[in-house]
């Protein structure tokens, strides 16, 4: 009896083919076209843990590289078709047994981060960079990941010209955990998902080809907290499996909206449990509020943006940022709606310290890595002023924003990655002045990107910003939309000083270089401008995808 | 047939273009397109002008719809045009005067070498001053307005090298700006008030609007005429832009633009018809200046500066009549006409003379000069008797209907006015006969032999401008300069009486302006009589001053008033002292608020964000330990803050 009843619980509400009473185990349906996407990558990044295996250490980086872009091609294509096909509105649908959304906000953020993955791959694959060593051409990552730094098994390992191409299966299950992370319908599978993103982002930190001990620091730090927030997400999820006897979205919703009939005896004394659902509800929140970087959860993120190699860094800021907002969009507008009015002053007081704690301190930042750590934590709370206002607009909004600030971030890290001096890339802000003089056309593609975070009209960044705060002022969060706009204020400080100093200050004698890139990361940096100018310039036609694909299926 | 209107525009736009971007290799022909170009729009103008002749007097209005240039929903405007008996009128004279002044300018600038772009800026004026006319709404009239300014202001400082030259055009074009805004703040109320800026439309439903907003539009399109036509208060560029070369001084600063003022109000008559105030306002403004610049031109020595003076003055008396209302907008169109040939004629002439005296032109330094320059003088001559109205001649026909019209404005307003008009008549026949005496008879003054040096050199910084100091040899111009002075001389002495006789002006401009006769309290005879009284007047004290005895070749100390009259009746000090001045003190202030205040704020502010910056930053201490205290306390507080929020 009791199996029976959480049983309808878990599969009343998503209209997915019920199973049938009684005793018999049925076998589950899964629909594989609705997860293509999911499962190219997935299965790409097996394959690619293959190639690892077998194929000679020659071949494997031309091998992991167009796999990995093949991959990220063709699940694009999948989410694609799949939106051709009206899935992302009228046909919105739930697959493999209420495990999984796929509807407008899933398939726009998973072709979001797939399209900036993509991108940041690119400059995975950068190998002009560095400087030949041992005859071979070398990329961002350690010569041997297990290798301690500095020993002599290291020197080896860079003699002989290693390279690390296992980052390309790390970067593929990453971003499968990206993609299932937006589209999670039951909290389990939230939670799955969770770490299959997060496990390969915590070794990828680590294997910095300079800096390494940095890059370790940084991956255990990372972990560490990583794992500390997930104790707290998976707490939460036992408390709200408590409060409803289901872990399905819908499930848990119908029974905060109290549409529920049955109730499970053995669940009986907590279910309805208010107090478990908010401390469960804060707890899952806190969660995904530490991976989009929200002040008072954001400590990790300057030590770890610094730390980790740049182009995972770019990966990291712009992806998980994607995945992680779609998740909190879903939670909140799918399973805490009837929360609302609980949650909003919270979520209101996390947005107002996170765009004005991350505006604030970026001002003393003299690091570029660290600085842009920072402008993503006041992004993070832009964001949250869009999610907050609790509307359709605000959905599309975010899901707008979000697409306009991965492209310009992945860029910017990528130009990151070409001010070089001999100790690898010169993030000192000193090293950067008079970098226009030397290099212009380097120095005004990242002014472009400064200028698109700071919000300055006809970037992109303004559209979004625009959008976003728009929609907050309409969902009557117009207090959200002042201090908005103070911390935009404070924040166009600290961009536009580091376009002063790039352009008006004295060039430095001992000042970086700039690294001719491999078209690779030059088509990194074109995408990134060129979103940010188009976005910026035409944005009705993206405003206008984001407001189709702004509704969740429940 | 009205696809022929933008021919008018295209014919010296593209010579602009050819000219100005066409490079050095059109140096040597570049003359001759301005030149050709500025004549085919003329033959188009005429072209529309006979079609016009053969339509009746309602169907003579053409327009032509070229494109629709700000298509936004509830703010529409289209480039079109509106081809009327008004903008023929204009039309004729802009591109026929302005014809032959680039024919004039071929002799006249020979031996400059950027003539080619001083022919391009020409054609670019035409063209300007084309759209200006024939614009059919407000918005497009203003970019002609504009244009015709810009041009205004690249002729007038044409010989940039000399700094009197560059100042006077910024002169020219800051003073604009003042009645530049006053237009646009026109075409905005305009907006607000018709939802339209299209002539038809505007001037048809001037009826049902109220007096108080018309009244305002009035006033600013007021402003705009004053700034372009050089009235009092703005009028005090028009003097300096006499360092121009000649034929922009003839072209633009006599014939044409500034007299955009004038078609301004008389096209907006209807607008000014139902806003007496406003109406009032013009007829003020008319008559202070027609004195004010009467008074100026008796006491300049510069032969260019006096006839500034004087083309203000008489552009003051289009102005009254404009004012005047449907009594007087036909005579100061007529006027206007008449104007453009003499005053133009007369500005050739005194080029003529400066051509032949080493660009001298303080006329204390010239002097009998007829004999040496017959066709000049003849002109010149034949321009003056227009000017101050000698019996048959143009100026005599135009001036007294003017006079007539002042005075048929009926009550005190009507003496008053018609007093001011004729006693500028008497002003203008003292100082055009002043100007004709000192140039071309007496003594020949510019003979070193004959009249010695001055005992203080120099006194007059005219005579620092004229050219270099060897004896000049007066010589009559070339063909090329002396025949648009015999085609101008022709229409001073043959126009008025054209126009007049069977009131063929009149019914020509009627349709458009409307007329009305007024209640004149006195006849048309007396006050012809009056005229001729004090036209007399004023040549005999003139000659009684300049004719009878021998003129010092320097400028006597003279009365209060004549030191005040040559400096322009004081309006650079007026301007210096209340607005430069005003404005460094207002400027000064605000800086000093801006140092101390804004940027104590701003400072103030930045200071303290770096300050909170810091010590916020001292949390980031990189303890892995530190931060998952942080975070842990964040998520007490968020738990806490859920339930309290349940609780309250």
């Amino acid at each position: 009896m009791s199996a029976t009843a959480v049983h309808s619980l878990w599969t009343t509400a998503g209209g997915v083919t019920s199973a049938a009473p009684g005793d018999r185990f049925t076998a589950p349906t899964i629909e594989y076209a609705q997860l293509a996407p999911v499962l190219i990558v997935v299965g790409v990044a097996v394959l690619g843990v293959l190639v690892e295996a077998f194929v000679p250490r020659r071949a494997r980086y031309t091998t992991q590289v167009f796999l990995t872009v093949v991959a990220l091609a063709a699940a694009f294509a999948a989410v694609v078709g799949l939106a051709a096909d009206g899935y992302a509105t009228k046909n919105a649908h739930i697959a493999a047994m209420g495990a999984v959304a796929v509807d407008g906000p899933a398939l726009f953020l998973q072709g979001t981060v797939l399209l900036v993955s993509m991108v940041a791959v690119f400059t995975f694959a950068e190998r002009r960079l560095d400087p030949a060593s041992h005859g071979n051409r070398v990329d961002s990552f350690a010569a041997q990941a297990g290798s301690v730094p500095g020993s002599d098994s290291e020197k080896a390992a860079v003699r002989a010209g290693f390279t690390t191409t296992e980052v390309f299966p790390l970067v593929l299950f990453s971003v499968a955990g990206m993609l299932v992370f937006p589209a999670a319908n039951d909290l389990l599978t939230l939670f799955v998902a969770l770490e299959v993103f997060s496990l390969p982002l915590y070794l990828l930190c680590a294997i910095a080809r300079r800096k390494r001990l940095m890059s370790q620091e940084s991956a255990v730090k990372y972990f560490l907290l990583g794992s500390f927030s997930s104790a707290f997400l998976l707490f939460g999820i036992a408390l709200l499996y408590g409060y409803a006897g289901t872990v399905s979205y819908a499930g848990i919703a119908d029974v905060v909206d109290g549409t529920v009939q049955q109730i499970d005896p053995a669940l009986a004394d907590t279910m309805g449990n208010d107090a478990l659902l908010l401390i469960g509800g804060a707890m899952i929140l806190m969660g995904l509020l530490f991976k989009v970087g929200a002040v008072p959860f954001h400590m990790w993120t300057p030590d770890v943006y610094q730390g980790a190699p740049t182009p995972v860094t770019g990966f990291m800021a712009a992806a998980t940022k994607v995945a992680a907002f779609g998740a909190l969009l879903r939670l909140l507008y799918v399973v805490l709606p009837g929360l609302t009015w609980d949650l909003r002053p919270v979520m209101y007081g996390v947005a107002v310290v996170t765009m004005l704690g991350g505006a604030v301190v970026a001002i003393t930042q003299t690091d570029i890595k660290r600085l842009l750590a920072y402008s993503s934590i006041a992004h993070a709370g832009f964001i949250l002023a869009g999610v907050i206002a609790a509307s359709p607009d605000g959905v599309s909004s975010v899901l707008f924003y979000l697409g306009v600030y991965s492209f310009v971030t992945v860029g910017a890290f990528a130009v990151v990655t070409l001010v070089r001096d001999a100790g690898g890339e010169a993030t000192h802000l000193s090293k950067w002045a008079g970098l226009g003089r030397r290099s212009p056309l380097t120095a005004a593609v990242f002014a472009v990107f400064l200028l698109s975070f700071a919000g300055i009209p006809l970037t992109s960044g303004f559209s979004g910003k625009f959008a976003v705060f728009k929609a907050a002022a309409d969902g009557g969060a117009a207090g959200l939309v002042v201090v908005g706009v103070i911390s935009s204020a404070i924040a166009a400080f600290f961009y536009i000083r580091v376009i002063v100093l790039m352009f008006f200050s004295e060039p430095r004698a001992d000042g970086p270089t700039v690294a001719v890139p491999s078209p690779l990361t030059m088509t990194t940096i074109a995408v990134g401008v060129a979103v940010t100018l188009v976005l910026g310039l035409a944005p009705q036609y993206f405003l206008d995808l984001a407001g189709q694909a702004g509704v969740f299926v429940r | 047939m009205e696809n022929l209107i933008a021919l008018l525009i295209a014919a010296p736009l593209l010579g602009a273009a050819v000219l100005l971007c066409g490079g050095r290799r059109l140096d040597r022909t570049g003359h001759w397109i301005g030149t050709l170009l500025a004549g085919a729009s003329f033959v188009v103008g005429v072209v529309l002008f006979t079609d016009m002749l053969g339509r009746g007097a309602e169907d003579r209005t053409l327009h032509q719809r070229l494109f629709s240039w700000i298509p936004v929903e509830g703010f529409q405007a289209d480039v079109a045009f509106q081809l009327d008996q008004l903008s023929m009128t204009f039309v004729l004279l802009i591109t026929g005067v302005g014809t032959l002044i680039h024919i004039y300018s071929i002799g006249y600038m020979e031996h400059d070498e950027r003539r080619r772009r001083f022919f391009g800026y020409l054609n670019l004026f035409l063209a300007a001053m084309l759209l200006l006319v024939i614009a059919d709404n407000y918005l497009l009239l203003y970019v002609g307005w504009e244009g015709v300014g810009l041009a205004s202001y690249l002729l007038i400082g044409f010989w940039q090298h000399k700094p009197s030259a560059a100042t006077a055009a910024k002169k020219a074009f800051l003073v604009n700006r003042v009645g530049d805004m006053g237009l646009s703040i026109a075409i905005m109320l305009m907006f607000t008030t018709f939802g339209t800026f299209a002539f038809g439309p505007v001037l048809g439903s001037t009826g049902e609007t109220s007096e108080g907003k018309l009244t305002a539009i009035g006033l600013m399109l007021l402003l705009a005429a004053c700034g372009k036509s050089a009235q009092v208060p703005l009028q005090s560029w028009l003097g300096d832009a006499m360092e121009g070369p000649t034929p922009v001084s003839a072209l633009i600063h006599a014939a044409t633009m500034v007299t955009a003022g004038v078609y301004l109000i008389v096209r907006s008559g209807a607008i000014f018809d139902g806003a007496p105030d406003a109406q009032l306002a013009v007829v003020v403004v008319g008559a202070v200046t027609l004195l004010f610049g009467a008074i100026v031109g008796c006491a300049k020595d510069d032969i260019k500066k006096a006839l500034a003076g004087s083309t203000m003055s008489q552009i003051g008396y289009m102005i009254l009549a404009a004012g005047l209302g449907p009594v007087g907008y036909v005579f100061a169109i007529m006027h206007l006409v008449t104007h453009g040939f003499f005053k133009a004629g007369l500005f050739l002439g005194a080029g003529s003379v400066m051509h032949g005296m080493n660009d001298e032109v303080d006329m204390r330094k010239y002097g009998g000069l007829r004999k040496y320059m017959p066709v000049t003088f003849v002109t010149f001559g034949l321009g003056y008797l227009a000017i101050i109205g000698f019996p048959g001649l143009s100026g005599f026909f135009s001036k007294d209907k003017i006079i007539e019209a002042a005075f048929a404005k009926g009550g005190t307003e009507g003496w008053i006015l018609g007093s001011v008009a004729l006693l500028g008549a008497a002003i203008t026949a003292f100082y055009m006969t002043r100007v004709m005496l000192l140039t071309f008879f007496g003594e020949e003054r510019w003979r070193h032999a004959a009249t010695p040096s001055p005992a203080e050199p120099d006194v007059e910084p005219a005579a620092e401008t004229g050219g270099d100091h060897s004896e000049p040899h007066p010589h009559e111009s070339p063909r090329s300069m002396t025949v648009p002075m015999i085609v101008l001389a022709f229409g001073s002495v043959f126009a008025g009486g054209f126009f007049s006789i069977g009131d063929r002006f009149l019914h020509w401009l009627e349709p458009v302006t409307g007329h009305d006769h007024g209640h004149a309290p006195v006849s048309a005879t007396t006050v012809t009589a009056a005229t001729m009284v004090v036209l007399v007047v004023g040549v005999a004290i003139a000659w009684a001053m300049y004719g009878r005895r021998p003129v010092p070749a320097v400028a006597p100390r003279g009365s209060l008033l004549t030191r005040a009259a040559r400096r322009d009746l004081l309006q650079d000090d007026f301007n210096h002292v209340v607005l430069v001045r005003g404005g460094e003190h207002l400027t000064r202030s605000l800086v000093y608020v801006d140092h101390t205040l804004v940027d104590g704020v701003v400072n103030g502010t930045a200071a303290s964000m770096g300050g909170l910056s810091g010590r916020l930053r001292t949390l980031q201490n990189g303890y892995a330990r530190s931060y998952a205290v942080s975070m842990f306390g964040g998520a007490v507080v968020l738990i806490a803050a859920t339930l309290l929020m349940r609780a309250v």
